[in-house]
């Protein structure tokens, strides 16, 4: 699958402000010659899930800065799982090396931590999607 | 070396008399009971270099004449998680350990507006600092805490004007008079449009929040400062070093225009204004920032707003290290970060500061990092020798070069502002916040940046170059579960049963009535419900349904 066909679906999930980190994601993706849709701020999992359908997501990429991962990773994927969507969702920010497993382990597909370098960032997402 | 770049001449007192004005002031000046001198015993003059002295206008040498002689900065460390008993502990710690002033990091969801049972809550209470939804989370977060004794901050700006409130009643209740009340809340609501983002009302009505804030702290509190101007969060979002200081500053102009709008006195309410700034690892870049900061501040007040009162033309400040500079690899370096970033603040004469722990791009600060970082301060301060001479860099002429550069960087902002405005800094920022020029400019420099790291071109340590050694290094991270979140719960559900809701109703109504004229100070009625036990969402609330919220377009 060549990139000009991954589209991506960026959102800052709950009330966390942090976009320092999903704005230069963006742009890294978009580089990479991704379709790249921000949703921005104060998204909720249900916006998230009409966006990926109605945008026909081929991967979710959340950025969390607050440490509410752990709750609102799952929450996601379970969104996702009652909607009956497929997507992959890749989550980025200030995760501690201990919760990686456990979000993994809970269906996340990748985690990309704090000072990923871009060719990280690109590799990652085309993985997922290419669902290695 | 004085004021090259100057766009107004500065009328310099006479070199002799500028110099004889400063001895008079300095020998006036309180001092510590420390030898100024160096380790070997050599005597230090307080000063090198020429005039303006440190204590004269534009104050680019510093606010005053002895500077570090006569009072060393204060040691602020910021606190905040989990529930308000658990901070409190940590408070007790860092007044036990030496600080010698309290800042409270409140949670996401305190930080907008939303109680810990709201669903946007889910997963961040208590996570990101402390959670406090009534009165009785204030009352057990300074519980056993001598109010009159302390200086307290509290980064917050969406709904200050209900934590302040609670503040005030929390006072009362413990004895301790709002006059006497001293402390900071930051309620700089212009920079969380273009920066951090904890916005909950349109810029339009969160001003009228913040004017009435002023004008009720001017009248009763007069230990108060009711802004602190922040560039501290632009810098985080991506800005460069002259970006933070021209887009602060632009912000403070926009105050003070609309204060002046709103009737009051650029002397009263000037003297009560404060900054807070980002100190960050470029070293030379961030003291010329600082100083370039005290010398617009005092020009523009002086010759722009009119203000007569130095005082209202001092730019007064906080610092915090950079918390964005902080890395996750190898993250026991990020002390020696933290030491450098406190130099260059300390070098830049900073009222007051915080020392970032070296966990903080892991987590939230774990009380052995936190002690750490307080202590990495005191060695600044007591160790090193730099308090002994004031602006002890002043005269160099790279110091003064780069000063001079970051003012004429930040005069080209506000240039571009006050043509946005039509000759109103205050329009001009909002028109820049509508038209996304703040937010366009801050994510193409975190983006220059974010391209220099992953090209190589910057290098930073642990990260892209030096990586070996990352191996895991123990470090044991604080760690707030969802039960916080539970606890939180159940405090909230335990306060709505027990309190009088006629009460809460009627206080409530009146906040909303007191929104619809701009010629109401919201102050009264919002301690009113706060002291009825209303949650902060419920004010909130009852200010949304007149004000609106503000949703950010996504630009990318």
């Amino acid at each position: 699958m060549s990139d000009r066909h991954i589209r991506v679906v960026l959102a800052k999930l709950g009330l966390d402000g942090h976009d320092r980190g999903i704005k230069v994601v963006a742009r890294i993706l978009r580089d990479a010659g991704m379709e790249v849709i921000y949703l921005g701020l104060r998204q909720t999992t249900d916006s998230i899930v009409a966006a990926a359908e109605q945008e026909d997501a081929d991967v979710i990429g959340l950025s969390m800065h607050n440490a509410g991962h752990l709750t609102l990773g799952p929450a996601m994927l379970a969104a996702l799982r009652e909607a009956e969507l497929d997507v992959p969702v890749v989550i980025g920010g200030i995760v501690p090396d201990a919760d990686i497993d456990e979000l993994l382990a809970s269906g996340v597909a990748a985690v990309l931590g704090p000072g990923a370098p871009a060719d990280e960032v690109v590799t990652t997402v085309r993985r997922v999607v290419q669902g290695e | 070396m004085s004021e090259p770049t100057s766009p107004q001449p500065t009328e310099a007192a006479e070199p002799a008399d500028a110099r004889a004005s400063w001895l008079a002031a300095y020998q006036t000046s309180k001092l510590r009971d420390v030898p100024f001198e160096t380790m070997s015993g050599v005597p230090l003059e307080p000063v090198h270099g020429d005039p303006p002295y440190p204590g004269q206008y534009p104050f680019t040498r510093g606010l005053h004449a002895a500077g570090y002689r006569s009072r060393l900065w204060t040691m602020r460390m910021f606190a905040g998680f989990g529930t308000a008993q658990d901070t409190n502990a940590r408070f007790k710690e860092l007044l036990r350990a030496g600080g010698t002033g309290l800042s409270t990091a409140f949670d996401m969801p305190t930080l907008m507006g939303r109680d810990s049972d709201s669903p946007w809550s889910l997963g961040e209470v208590g996570r990101a600092g402390v959670a406090v939804d009534t009165l009785a989370d204030m009352e057990d977060l300074f519980a056993g805490i001598d109010l009159s004794g302390v200086s307290t901050s509290m980064t917050i700006n969406g709904p200050a004007a209900t934590l302040l409130a609670m503040y005030v009643v929390v006072g009362e209740n413990s004895g301790v008079a709002r006059a006497d009340l001293a402390g900071t809340i930051q309620n700089d609501i212009l920079k969380e449009y273009q920066a951090q983002k904890e916005y909950i009302y349109p810029p339009r009505p969160s001003m009228r929040i913040i004017t009435d804030m002023v004008r009720f702290t001017t009248a009763e509190m007069p230990k108060w400062h009711p802004i602190s101007i922040s560039g501290y969060h632009i810098r985080e979002a991506g800005s460069t070093a002259a970006q933070e200081l021209a887009f602060t500053l632009a912000n403070g102009f926009a105050y003070v225009e609309a204060a002046i709008a709103a009737g009051q006195d650029v002397d009263g309410f000037g003297r009560r204004l404060s900054f807070f700034f980002n100190s960050h690892v470029d070293f030379f870049e961030e003291i010329g920032k600082f100083r370039a900061a005290r010398r617009i501040w005092a020009r523009w007040m002086k010759e722009r707003y009119g203000a007569t009162d130095e005082r209202a033309m001092m730019c007064r400040f906080h610092t915090q290290t950079a918390g964005v500079s902080l890395t996750a690899q190898q993250p026991e370096i990020n002390i020696a970060r933290v030491a450098l970033q406190a130099l260059a603040a300390a070098l830049g004469g900073t009222q007051s500061l915080h020392t970032d722990s070296f966990d903080e791009a892991l987590a939230l600060p774990s009380e052995k990092a936190a002690r750490i970082a307080l202590r990495t301060q005191q060695i600044v301060a007591h160790e090193t020798g730099v308090t002994n001479v004031v602006d002890p860099l002043g005269g160099a002429p790279y110091i003064e070069w780069m000063t001079d550069e970051m003012e004429r960087r930040a005069e080209a902002v506000f240039d571009h502002l006050d043509r946005l405005g039509n000759g109103s800094i205050l329009e001009g920022v909002y028109a820049g916040i509508d038209n996304g020029y703040f937010v366009g400019e801050i994510a193409d420099s975190a983006y220059r940046f974010e391209r220099e790291v992953n090209s190589g071109r910057r290098i930073v340590v642990g990260v892209n170059d030096f990586t070996d050694g990352a191996e895991d290094s123990g470090t044991t991270l604080l760690r707030i579960d969802q039960s916080t979140e539970d606890l939180q719960r159940k405090r909230l559900a335990d306060v709505k049963r027990s309190r009088d809701s006629v009460a809460v109703d009627a206080a409530l109504a009146r906040v909303t009535d007191d929104a619809t004229d701009p010629s109401i100070n919201l102050m009264p009625a919002i301690i009113d419900a706060v002291r009825a036990y209303a949650t902060e969402e419920e004010i909130a609330d009852a200010m949304r349904v007149v004000f609106g919220t503000h949703v950010e377009k996504a630009i990318v």
